[in-house]
C-alpha cells in the first residue's frame, strides 16, 4: 500500500479484525464499525472471538478479545477467513491474531502498548515486529495511547477514563481508511452516555483525532471504498443466532396464540437465548431458570402438558442430561422444542467453540425406540425461521423437535431483513375443545397421526398420561406385547409423516453432474461462498444444504443419485455422512471433516473441491 | 376457583384397578386424597396430580382428574412447569422417599426454596418398594435391606430438615392410617399459598413392615404421637397428662402435675412464626425419647413464585414500549435500504 496519496481504491469486500485486551472495548468497536457499514448499504457478517478465559490476566493471550467483520459490495455469507486489516491494541492481541491476517494486509498497532512488560505478559519475543516475519505486512505503528491522552488533555478526566476511549482512536483510523462517516457512531455515543456528557465529548474527540491522524500519515494511503451491495429493499437490523432463535419462538407463540414458556439452565453458548427471553416479560414470556438441565426440560414438559408453547435450550452436555426426559415427551406425545446450540465436545470440551458433533446424539441419543424431529438452522438470521418452524412442527404434530444450531451461528451476526409478521404461517395445534364427546387421549386425529391436546382445566377431558407404555387410543397403561409394537410403529410413523409438512430439497447448480457438495446446519455460509466462488472461477460443482435432518426431505434420494460423487462437509468426524449412508445404502458418500472448534475456511473448502473435480 | 355442585370422594376415583399390595399404607392415603379433593370442592378439571416413579407414584392412575405419571425424581419440576404456566390449577405432587430425596433431591430443595404453590405429598416408607427392598435415603442407620445385607451405615435424611434448610414455609406430617388427620392436613396444605410439604409415614407391608410400628401401635400411639394444633398447648398421652416444654436449646417431655408443672408451662404451638427453630426441634422429635409430632408443624406466608412472576410481567408490560412482537422487531437499531 504505497501508492500515490489521496487516491481512493474501490474494493469488493474487506475483512477487518479488531482485537485487544478484554477491557479494551473491541466488541463495541467492531459493532459500531459494522453498524455504520450496514447503514451504508454493505452486505456483511460478523463474528466475535471472546477470550477463552473470563478472568485471564490483563495483557495475556488468554485475555484477548476479538471481533471480525466482513463487509462487501458483493454478497457476504461468512465473517471471512483471513483479515485485510488487523487492529491490535497490545502485543497479546497481535500474537493471537497475526496468523489470521492476509499476506500483504495492514496491521494497526498501538505502539505505546509494546512495552517490555506487556511483551513479557504476552509471552512475546523482544522485538516481535521484526522477528515474527511481520515484514509481509503493512504495519502502522500508531502511538494510540499517547495521542488519546494528548487529545483529551483539555478535559478534566482521570487516566482510567482517558485510556478507556483508546478504542475510539483506532475506530477513527479505520473509518478514515474505509471512507466511513462518523455521524452514526457519534449519535450512538450521544444516546448511550446521555447521562455523562463528558464521556460523549471525550469519545467524540478521540474518534475524530484517530480519523485525522489516519488522514495525515502517509503509510495508510490510499484509502479504500467498498460500495453498497445490491440488497433487497426493506427495513433491516443486525441479528445474531441466539437472538434470532429467541425471537422465532416468540413469533411462534404469537402465531399459535399460546403463552411461551422456557425452562432452561445457563450453559455456554446457549445462555443468551434464556437471557433474551427473560427480558421479554413485556411480551408475557415466562422463563424459568431451573436448578439443572433436567429440571429445565422437566418444567418445560409440565408447561407443555398445561398447554403452553414449551421450550428448553441447552448445549451438548445439557442435551445429554435431558435425554431421559426427552423420552418422556416422546411417549406422552407432548409438543416440545429443544434447542441445542452445539459446541466442541465431548464433556466440557471447547465450550466457546463451534462444532457439529451432536448430530448423532440428537437423532439417536436415547434409550428405546424414540424417534423425533431434528432440524438445523444454517445462518445466524435463519435461526429465526427454524425456531419458528421447530415450534410449528412440535405444536401441530404433538411431538418433541430438536433444533440444532451451533456456537458459530449463535454468536455470529448479520443484517436481517425484518420479516413481515403477518406473512408468517399460522400455527394450529390440535387443542381438544370442551364438550368433545368420547375424547380419547391417544386417538389419531388425521393423516399426520397427531393426537388431541386436552389441556388441564378443560371440563370433561380429565385424563391421565405417563411414561409407561399406553394402550392405543385410550392411553391406559398397557403391557400387552402386540400393543407395544403398535405404539412403537405409530410413534415412528408419526415422525416419518412430518415429511409431508416440509419443503423439498433444492439443488444449487446443475441437477446432475460430477460432484455434489453436501452440507447441513451452520456451515452454509462457508460452503455457499466456496460454491459461488468456484462457479465464478469456472468450476462446476453443485451444492445442497440440509435444514431438515429427520425426516429428510422427500426428494433427497432422487437428487443425490444423479451425481457421480457425493462429498459431505461437516465439522465432526462424519456423522451426517454416516446417517446418509444408513438411509441410502445404494449410494456412496465421501467426506471432508474438520474438528478444531473452528468453522471451515472458504480457502480449504475450495482446495478440497478443486482436488476432487480436477481441472475446470 | 368457583365451588360447583358438591362432588363426593367417589367422583375422584378413576376406573383403573388399584394395584398396590394388600395392606399397603398407600390405599389409605389415596382414600384421604379423594376425600380431601371432594371437600375442597374445586371441579375435577382444576386438579392436576403429578408423580415420579415408585410405588407411591402410581397414584395418578387412580385419580379421576388430570394426572401425569412422569419419570424418576422429576415430579416437582414437572409440576412446577404446570403451576407456573397455569396458576389457576390446583397442582399436587405424589412422591416417595427415593423419588423425592434420592434421585430428585436437588429438585426437592429447589422446589421448597422457590415457594411455588404445590402440594407435595411425600409418602415416606423408608425403603424402595417398587424395586423390591433396597434401602432409601430415609432408611434407619443400620437397617438391613437387600442392598445392605449387613446393615446400612448412611445417615438418614429427615425431610423437615431439608425443607427448613431450603427456606421451606410449610411442613406437615401424618400417618397413613389416620385418614381424618391426613385429610385435614391436606386441606391446610391446599389453603397455604406456596410449597407445602406433607410427609406421610407410610407402611410398606412387604419390604419394611412396621417400621413405624412403635408409633402407630394402637396400644401406645397416644403416648407416642403429638398432634400439633396451631395456638394450642402441646399436650399428649392416653391420659392427656404429658406435654412439651422448652428446656434451654432443646425440647423436653414433662408430666403435668409433676414438679409443679401446669398446662401454662407448656409450649403453645405457633405454626406461623417465621423463625424455624422450634419447628425444627418439633419435627426432629423421635421415639423413644419423644413423641413424634404430627399435624401442621410449620405454615408461614411468603411471596409465591408464580404470583411474583405474574406481577413482574404486568409491571414490565405496563412500562415497556414494546407491546407486541412486531414492535420488538423494530426496536433498537434498524435501518431502511
Ligand atoms: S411394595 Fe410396599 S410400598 Fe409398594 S405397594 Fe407393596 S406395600 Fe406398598
Amino acid at each position: 500500500m504505497t501508492e500515490k496519496k489521496d487516491t481512493v481504491k474501490e474494493l469488493n469486500e474487506v475483512v477487518i479484525r479488531f482485537s485487544g485486551d478484554s477491557g479494551d472495548g473491541m466488541q463495541l468497536t467492531g459493532t459500531l464499525f459494522s453498524d455504520t457499514s450496514a447503514l451504508l448499504g454493505n452486505d456483511l457478517a460478523t463474528f466475535p472471538d471472546y477470550p477463552a478465559e473470563i478472568r485471564a490476566p490483563q495483557g495475556t493471550v488468554g485475555g484477548v478479545s476479538g471481533f471480525q467483520v466482513h463487509f462487501g459490495h458483493s454478497p457476504v455469507n461468512t465473517p471471512g477467513d483471513y483479515a485485510d486489516v488487523l487492529v491490535a491494541m497490545n502485543p497479546a492481541a497481535l500474537k493471537a491474531n497475526v496468523k489470521w491476517v492476509k499476506r500483504g494486509g495492514t496491521i494497526i498497532i498501538d505502539i505505546d502498548s509494546f512495552t517490555e512488560k506487556n511483551l513479557a505478559r504476552a509471552g512475546c519475543v523482544k522485538d516481535p515486529l521484526n522477528q515474527l516475519g511481520f515484514r509481509d505486512f503493512n504495519i502502522i505503528q500508531a502511538p494510540i495511547t499517547t495521542l488519546t491522552r494528548e487529545a483529551l488533555k483539555g478535559l478534566n478526566m482521570d487516566t482510567k477514563s482517558i485510556l478507556r476511549s483508546k478504542n475510539m482512536f483506532a475506530l477513527g483510523m479505520v473509518y478514515w481508511l474505509f471512507h466511513r462517516p462518523l455521524e452514526f457512531t457519534e449519535k450512538f455515543l450521544e444516546n448511550k452516555f446521555k447521562k455523562i456528557p463528558i464521556v460523549i465529548e471525550a469519545n467524540k474527540i478521540v474518534l475524530k483525532a484517530g480519523y485525522y491522524y489516519a488522514e495525515t500519515i502517509e503509510a495508510l494511503h490510499p484509502s479504500f471504498n467498498v460500495a453498497p451491495a445490491k440488497i433487497e429493499k426493506g427495513f433491516y437490523r443486525n441479528i445474531n443466532g441466539n437472538t434470532a432463535t429467541a425471537w422465532g419462538l416468540i413469533a411462534a407463540a404469537e402465531k399459535s396464540k399460546l403463552p411461551l414458556f422456557l425452562g432452561s439452565y445457563p450453559i455456554t453458548p446457549a445462555s443468551e437465548i434464556l437471557q433474551e427471553l427473560s427480558k421479554r416479560r413485556d411480551l408475557g414470556v415466562k422463563t424459568f431458570q431451573a436448578e439443572d438441565e433436567i429440571a429445565g426440560i422437566s418444567t418445560a414438559i409440565g408447561a407443555s402438558f398445561a398447554g403452553n408453547l414449551a421450550v428448553t435450550t441447552t448445549s451438548g452436555p445439557g442435551l445429554s442430561l435431558k435425554t431421559e426426559a426427552i423420552g418422556l415427551a416422546i411417549i406422552t406425545e407432548l409438543p416440545l422444542v429443544i434447542v441445542n446450540v452445539q459446541r466442541g465436545g465431548p464433556s466440557t470440551g471447547l465450550p466457546t467453540k463451534t462444532e457439529q458433533s451432536d448430530l448423532m446424539q440428537a437423532l439417536f441419543g436415547r434409550h428405546g425406540e424414540s424417534p423425533l424431529v431434528v432440524l438445523a438452522a444454517s445462518t445466524p438470521s435463519n435461526c429465526f425461521n427454524f425456531a419458528f418452524e421447530a415450534a410449528k412442527i412440535a405444536l401441530e404434530h404433538m411431538l418433541p423437535v430438536i433444533l440444532l444450531t451451533d456456537g458459530f451461528l449463535a454468536n455470529g451476526s448479520e443484517p436481517w431483513k425484518i420479516p413481515d409478521v403477518d406473512k408468517l404461517p399460522e400455527i394450529t395445534p390440535p387443542i381438544v375443545k370442551e364438550g368433545t364427546e368420547d375424547f380419547q387421549p391417544y386417538r389419531r386425529l388425521d393423516k399426520s397421526m397427531v393426537r388431541g391436546w386436552a389441556i388441564p382445566g378443560t371440563k370433561g377431558l380429565e385424563h391421565r398420561i405417563g411414561g409407561l407404555e399406553k394402550m392405543a387410543v385410550t392411553g391406559a397403561v398397557s403391557y400387552v406385547p402386540e400393543n407395544h409394537q403398535v405404539m412403537v410403529n405409530e410413534r415412528q410413523e408419526k415422525v416419518d409423516r412430518v415429511v409431508d409438512a416440509i419443503p423439498n430439497l433444492e439443488v444449487m447448480g446443475d441437477e446432475e453432474g460430477d460432484l455434489l457438495m453436501i452440507g447441513w446446519g451452520g456451515t452454509f455460509g462457508h460452503l455457499y461462498t466456496a460454491y459461488r466462488e468456484l462457479k465464478n472461477e469456472g468450476y462446476n460443482p453443485s451444492f445442497v444444504h440440509f435444514n431438515y435432518i429427520n425426516p429428510l426431505p422427500k426428494n433427497t434420494h432422487e437428487i443425490l443419485k444423479k451425481f457421480k460423487k457425493l462429498l459431505v462437509f461437516e465439522l465432526n468426524m462424519g456423522q451426517f455422512a454416516n446417517y446418509l449412508r444408513m438411509k441410502f445404502q445404494d449410494l456412496e458418500f465421501s467426506q471432508f471433516n474438520k474438528v478444531q472448534g473452528l468453522p471451515f475456511t472458504v480457502v480449504e473448502l475450495k482446495e478440497k473441491i478443486i482436488s476432487e473435480i480436477g481441472g475446470k | 376457583m368457583v365451588e360447583v355442585n358438591k362432588l363426593s370422594p367417589r367422583d375422584f376415583k378413576s376406573d383403573q384397578e388399584v394395584r398396590w399390595c394388600a395392606g399397603c399404607g398407600d390405599h389409605a392415603v389415596l382414600s384421604s386424597v379423594h376425600r380431601t379433593m371432594a371437600e375442597i370442592g374445586y371441579p375435577k378439571e382444576k386438579y392436576v396430580v403429578i408423580s415420579g416413579i415408585g410405588c407411591s407414584s402410581r397414584f395418578p392412575y387412580y385419580m379421576n382428574t388430570y394426572a401425569f405419571h412422569t419419570i424418576h425424581g422429576r415430579a416437582i419440576p414437572i409440576a412446577s412447569g404446570v403451576k407456573v404456566s397455569n396458576p389457576d390449577l390446583s397442582v399436587w405432587v405424589v412422591t416417595g422417599d427415593g423419588d423425592a430425596l434420592a434421585i430428585g433431591g436437588n429438585h426437592f430443595i429447589h422446589g421448597a426454596r422457590r415457594n411455588i404453590d404445590l402440594n407435595v405429598i411425600l409418602l415416606n416408607n423408608q425403603i424402595y418398594g417398587l424395586t423390591k427392598g433396597q434401602y432409601s435415603p430415609t432408611s434407619k442407620f443400620g437397617q438391613v435391606t437387600k442392598t445392605s445385607p449387613y446393615g446400612t451405615f448412611e445417615q438418614p435424611f429427615r425431610p423437615i430438615e431439608l425443607v427448613i434448610g431450603a427456606q421451606g414455609k410449610f411442613f406437615a406430617r401424618s400417618i397413613d392410617n389416620n385418614i381424618q388427620l391426613t385429610k385435614d392436613i391436606l386441606i391446610e396444605a391446599e389453603k397455604h399459598k406456596g410449597f407445602s410439604l406433607v410427609e406421610i409415614l407410610q407402611n410398606c407391608v412387604i419390604y419394611n413392615d412396621k417400621t413405624f410400628g412403635a408409633i402407630t401401635d394402637k396400644e401406645h400411639k397416644q403416648d407416642r404421637q403429638l398432634i400439633l394444633k396451631h395456638g394450642e398447648p402441646m399436650i399428649f398421652g392416653k391420659n392427656q397428662d404429658k406435654g412439651i416444654v422448652l428446656d434451654g436449646m432443646s425440647l423436653k417431655v414433662v408430666k403435668l402435675g409433676e414438679n409443679g408443672i401446669t398446662e401454662k408451662d407448656l409450649l403453645v404451638h405457633d405454626a406461623h412464626q417465621a423463625n424455624p427453630i422450634i419447628h425444627l426441634l418439633l419435627g426432629d422429635m423421635n421415639y423413644p425419647d419423644y413423641p413424634v409430632a404430627l399435624g401442621v408443624i410449620r405454615s408461614v406466608d411468603a411471596p409465591v413464585y408464580e404470583e411474583s412472576l405474574l406481577e413482574q410481567i404486568e409491571k414490565v408490560k405496563s412500562s415497556s414500549p414494546i407491546k407486541n412482537f412486531k414492535e420488538l422487531l423494530y426496536s433498537g437499531n434498524t435501518w431502511e435500504v
